[in-house]
């Protein structure tokens, strides 16, 4: 365990060791939710409600979703496509660790450091300038605590199944632009999974990406109530055990599969 | 003494694709696409015991590296039976990897963007390192390398050199009874390279670490190991210590005459006929090189010396790296 540890601290060494992304980001995230604040403002425009969710719950959906994914996201699918491609997976596979594992916990280090610096700073700044409305229910903050440790583990498993993918193809820069973008879109960050027409809703329910970003909002803005909130939570709990296997099973015939590239 | 590393008809295949030209050969490359299968390892076998330093040669694709790779879990060997420090490499890489060190001279296995010593600290804990056993063997590591100055700038700002050595340093925190080092001094200085065998000779006598080095620069093997492999197109053609290739193959001299003026092979040939010289244009002007049977040294010279005048005169013994290239050029070595 020890040295898990040590790698989320040498990962907040290495986004220390760049400052100017560190201050970008945190612009890049208020423009981010100014510009969505703005074009939902547009919409509702004088209605009170839509979908059951008012103007000050849609601002404050908004404000969560992209604060929360400062904390899920990471670029481990990317890092280890490269490794691949770079035959620098040479040099990690010969440390008496767990690849992947390990890769995990640097998109945790890298998940802490940004909620800390990134997502709390931004929050202020926004909740200055919109009508953000913030829960005092300390269950609400309990469950959305929980409920994003779960986003982050689903959405490290899929990048990581993308990631592990470049074994088989070396080259998956498309496959991982292609998840990046159903991620936003189908994970609830840009439109609420409540929008989409009835049919897209009930099929989306057989996919793991609304765990990532829609289920937490929900329960931060208190959208989600009472069994509405087990409910969330379990579907995320199953996912991040579901996906477990197909990883697992990747790896493995990766590994025998694996050529360095690059001599 | 037991071996550290056994190896037994090893084999390891690759299927290399190759493209179709053209566009109409590209939009055929999307559904099937043509390979050939080559074996980069082709049945190998060879034991190495503890504490040697054994120098692993080939030319570049000989199968040098993929070698590496399978001996140190990287890679999953076609077939073959591979043993190293009594475990199965890709099998129990984990338990495994904790018993060697590997150093690859293309690649950086230290963190790119931050300090050398926060990598020293992470892979400290990465191996369970006790503070004591670090403090110990690697304050003498980090000295006798000379790294000390360098341990808290960024990998990035560092020279090769510099990193080079502390590379080696990272791959030896924990100690290792087993050293891999593939091409550790491409691209070095001189000064470099030494204090680097030094290094390897110091640690292989007090701790005993048996040593595999795969290197271009045959000066290193000729400075660390007694025993050579040689390997050509994925097959041993040589195993054995590097005296005896040098006696099987490094026999007679080179002779360079400068002459004071134009001279024709055709002029010298009849000369020396008689002891099976053979000549070769040297890179002067008028300069000329005699391959020469041990032997008969004193008399070729007199010969020359005695019908023409010349300028100047330099004796060679058969160098290491030519005896390797004649072996390469004439295929399985003798002897």
């Amino acid at each position: 365990m020890d040295k898990y540890m040590e790698m989320i601290r040498i990962r907040f060494l290495m986004m220390l060791a760049y400052r100017t992304n560190y201050y970008t980001g945190i612009l890049i995230y208020c423009i981010n939710i100014g510009a969505y604040y703005f074009l939902w403002s547009a919409i509702y425009s004088g209605k009170s409600s839509i979908q059951g969710m008012s103007i000050e719950k849609m601002a404050t959906y908004v404000a969560i979703s992209w604060m929360a994914r400062a904390f899920y996201f990471n670029n481990i699918d990317r890092e280890i496509a490269m490794e691949i491609r770079e035959g620098q997976v040479a040099t990690e596979l010969i440390r008496p660790y767990n690849y992947l594992g390990m890769k995990t916990m640097q998109g945790l280090g890298e998940g802490i450091f940004r909620l800390l610096f990134l997502s709390l700073p931004g929050v202020v700044i926004t909740a200055l300038l919109l009508p953000l409305h913030f829960s005092t229910d300390i269950h609400t903050w309990m469950y959305f605590g929980l409920s994003i440790m779960l986003s982050f583990i689903i959405n490290s498993e899929l990048n990581l199944l993308a990631g592990v993918i470049a074994f088989f193809t070396l080259n998956n820069e498309g496959l991982l632009r292609a998840k990046r973008f159903i991620i936003d879109l189908f994970s609830g960050l840009i439109l609420p999974i409540s929008f989409y027409p009835d049919w897209a809703q009930e099929i989306m329910k057989y996919f793991p990406f609304q765990a990532i970003s829609y289920i937490p909002s929900m329960i931060f803005t208190e959208s989600f109530q009472g069994q509405a909130v087990v409910n969330g939570l379990l579907f995320q709990v199953i996912w991040s055990v579901v996906l477990l296997f197909p990883i697992y099973m990747l790896w493995k015939a990766a590994k025998k599969r694996l050529v360095i590239q690059g001599g | 003494m037991g071996n550290v590393i056994e190896v037994e008809n090893l084999r390891k295949e690759f299927k290399a694709y190759s493209s179709r030209s053209g566009l109409m050969g590209a939009f055929r490359d999307l559904f099937t696409r043509n390979y050939k299968i080559i074996q980069a390892v082709h049945d190998i076998s060879f034991t190495v015991n503890q504490g040697e330093m054994v120098g692993y040669i080939g030319e570049n694709g000989a199968g040098k590296s993929t070698t590496i790779k399978m001996l140190t879990g990287i890679l999953t060997p076609t077939a073959g039976k591979v043993s190293v420090n009594g475990m199965n490499p890709h099998k129990e890489r984990e338990a495994f990897v904790r018993t060697i060190g590997v150093v690859f001279g293309q690649r950086s296995q230290l963190w790119w963007d931050i300090a050398v010593q926060e990598s020293f600290r992470l892979l400290k804990k990465v191996y369970r390192v006790s503070d004591s056993d670090y403090k110990e063997h690697m304050e003498h590591v980090i000295e006798t390398l000379d790294i000390g100055p360098l341990l808290d700038k960024p990998v990035r700002k560092l020279s090769l050199g510099q990193r080079m050595r502390c590379e080696l340093a990272a791959a030896l925190i924990h100690n290792p009874p087993l050293l891999f080092l593939d091409e550790p001094t491409i691209g070095l200085d001189v000064l470099v390279k030494l204090k680097i065998r030094e290094f390897l000779k110091e640690i292989n006598q007090k701790y005993n670490t048996t040593i595999l080095l795969t290197t271009h620069d045959i000066s290193d093997i000729e400075a660390l190991c007694d025993r050579v492999i040689m390997l050509d197109e994925g097959k041993i053609i040589y195993d054995g210590s590097l005296q005896r290739l040098k006696e099987n193959w490094g026999e007679g001299k080179q002779i360079q005459f400068t002459f004071s003026q134009e001279i024709t092979s055709a002029e010298l040939h009849p000369l020396t006929a008689a002891w099976g010289v053979k000549w070769s244009r040297g890179e002067q002007d008028n300069s000329w090189i005699a391959h020469v049977p041990k032997a008969h040294v004193s008399e070729i010279i007199s010969c020359i010396v005695n019908h023409y005048e010349i300028q100047d005169l330099n004796l060679y013994e058969i160098s290491t790296e030519e005896i390797i290239r004649n072996i390469y050029e004439e295929g399985v070595a003798h002897g």
